[in-house]
């Protein structure tokens, strides 16, 4: 499978990245290398095979359903690039 | 007598231990070290001040008699590790300042037991990089050069600060992680060692994740005893992280010149690729033959599916990393580039912020997890694991304790040579590491021999699951055969 422009640029567009008209046919290159590379897969019958979820065999461990930390807003938001009354900001998101 | 940063940290331990030298000084050497060593670019944070206030706190529990196992030892750093109040930023720009109010839980055992902070430690941008040039705080130069060329090569990567601060005495030994050979293709570019222990044997914690399911810390040192010490401490289950494993953390230093006798290792038949380095193929069979005569048996293995991990890996790891770096979207921590709306703004923030690699690996993993497209890529992706990690597992139940590979398949390139390229030639770099984190096993890469143009070679010893003590003495019995590979040209110095 490969990509054109236009699937560059949804792409970019669902990855939140911007990308500037020039840098769609760079990119549709770049990402086709690896495609092609990756198509090597191909060769290979997987039907009967279970995708892996774990690498080590374990059981997710549980535990009681407290809360355990936080209380400090000022440390979460001490590196926020815009932060005010305790909350992050962005821009307007509904009118 | 030998400057004190170039003693190994098992003797800056024994030196501590018999006070003939303080914490203060050995930190001292260092640090004046460091200083002369900017032109590297290893380190991207120096914390002096830090340093000398840690090595100051062993000193006095030195004398109370209350030192740690790793009391007054000055180590490194790699920036993918949260560091409380020191910068912290993954070789990004979109991280800015970053500077964490936690510690990484490695980290925070490191100082448990008593080890000094150096500095932070540059590598590839979100680790995404064989050569450390996708930094965005520039390349770091390896301390090696080919003989007779002064040509700048690369450390490897993506643990490139590491590897090159521990071979040029920039630090009695270094924090890495690894995701597809992060830390033992650096460690095999430098002369140095570099262990990935088993998936969930080190805490993730406070590690900015790129693949959540391949992500692993491990230590580069000096010496095979050194990475033995560091991984003691650095190992150990974590509450904080769900797939960190409860399990005790053996004194890996015991297993360091163990015998070898009866251990049965394989040499993979799909690792003798068309067209191997002849300098990388005759280092392995000298590294058997080593193994042999320490009493190894050695036999002819296959991993029938190898040729699969690399694009498996650049499905897996791109998808997971396109989940992990969603949250860099300029509203918690980093740089903002504003825009008209909510979405523009995250576009802008993120073209600005992340580097061409990163993007590239976000765009396809992205792709591969889109709609119609997660069955055919990540799901496949997914199954090929499951493939990969049987082979090690017949290999492992026909009673071979560990394989012996090549680490790399060539010695370290120069700054450049590989960037224009197409991005998979440099994938490339990865080809005999990557196996072992799809496996989740813990490989070991130690320094073997030299090239024709007198850059150090490494050997890979892969192990079974939580048998990193095995490694241990294998290669402990490579080190001695092929003695220690020392960077002897301090050329940055002058």
């Amino acid at each position: 499978m490969s990509v054109d422009q236009a699937t560059v640029r949804r792409v970019a567009h669902l990855a939140r990245i911007a990308v500037q008209e020039e840098e769609l046919e760079p990119l549709k290159g770049e990402l086709n290398a690896i495609l092609a590379f990756v198509e090597q897969l191909a060769d290979l019958d997987v039907a009967n095979v279970e995708p892996m979820t774990g690498v080590i065999p374990m059981e997710l461990p549980m535990r009681e359903d407290v809360v355990s930390d936080g209380h400090y807003p000022e440390k979460i938001l001490a590196n926020a690039p815009e932060a005010e009354g305790g909350f992050f900001t962005v821009p307007k998101v509904v009118e | 007598m030998t400057a004190l940063n170039q003693l190994t940290l098992t003797e800056a331990r024994e030196g501590l231990a018999k006070r003939e030298f303080t914490a203060v000084e050995l930190t001292e050497s260092y640090v004046s070290a460091m200083g002369e060593a900017r032109t590297l670019n290893a380190y991207v944070v120096e914390t002096a001040e830090k340093a000398l206030a840690m090595a100051a706190k062993s000193d006095e529990r030195i004398q109370s008699g209350e030192a740690g196992k790793l009391e007054g030892l000055p180590i490194g750093v790699k920036d993918m590790f949260c560091t409380e109040g020191v910068r912290t930023t993954a070789g990004s720009n979109i991280l800015g300042e970053f500077v964490p109010p936690y510690e990484s839980t490695v980290t925070s055992q490191l100082w448990r037991d008593g080890a000094v902070m150096l500095g932070k430690l540059n590598n590839d941008e979100f680790a995404m990089g064989s050569s450390n040039e996708t930094s965005a705080l520039g390349p770091v130069v390896s301390p090696w050069r080919r003989e007779g060329d002064s040509a700048p090569l690369v450390p490897g990567g993506s643990s490139g600060g590491s590897a090159a601060a521990v071979a040029a005495y920039l630090c009695a030994g270094a924090t890495g992680t690894d995701t597809g050979g992060s830390i033992r293709q650096p460690a095999a570019f430098t002369g140095t060692v570099g262990i990935k222990p088993t998936y969930g044997r080190c805490s993730r914690f406070g590690i900015i994740a790129y693949a959540s399911s391949l992500d692993q810390a491990g230590p580069f040192a000096r010496t095979v005893n050194d990475a033995a010490v560091l991984l003691r401490s650095m190992a150990g289950y974590d509450v904080k992280d769900s797939t960190s494993v409860n399990r005790a953390v053996p004194d890996y230093e015991d297993a360091v010149g163990a015998s070898v006798k009866g251990k049965k290792i394989g040499i993979p038949r799909e690792y003798r690729l068309e067209g191997l380095d002849p300098e990388i193929a005759g280092m392995w069979e000298e590294g058997a033959q080593w193994l042999r005569d320490a009493g190894a048996e050695v036999v002819d293995i296959s991993l029938p599916h190898t040729k699969y991990a690399l694009p498996a890996y650049y499905i897996v790891a791109p998808a997971e990393a396109s989940s992990n770096l969603a949250r860099y979207d300029g509203v918690r921590y980093g740089v903002r580039v504003p825009g008209r709306d909510v979405v523009e703004m995250y576009e802008n923030t993120r073209a600005a912020g992340f580097g061409p690699e990163v993007r590239r690996r976000i765009m396809i993993g992205t792709y591969v997890l889109s709609a119609g497209y997660y069955d055919a890529y990540y799901v496949k992706a997914q199954k090929v694991r499951t493939l990969i990690k049987r082979d090690f597992d017949d290999v492992f139940a026909l009673g071979v304790d560990a394989v012996l590979a090549p680490a790399t398949p060539s010695p370290a390139f120069g700054i450049g040579e590989k960037s224009h390229a197409d991005p998979v030639e440099m994938y490339l770099q990865d080809i005999f590491t990557v196996t072992v984190n799809l496996a989740g096993l813990p490989g070991i890469s130690v320094p073997a021999g030299f090239s024709g143009k007198n850059l150090p070679l490494g050997l890979q010893l892969i192990g079974r699951p939580f048998e990193e003590e095995t490694l241990f003495s294998l290669a402990q019995v490579i080190e001695d055969a092929a003695g220690r590979f020392p960077v002897e040209d301090l050329w940055w110095k002058a």
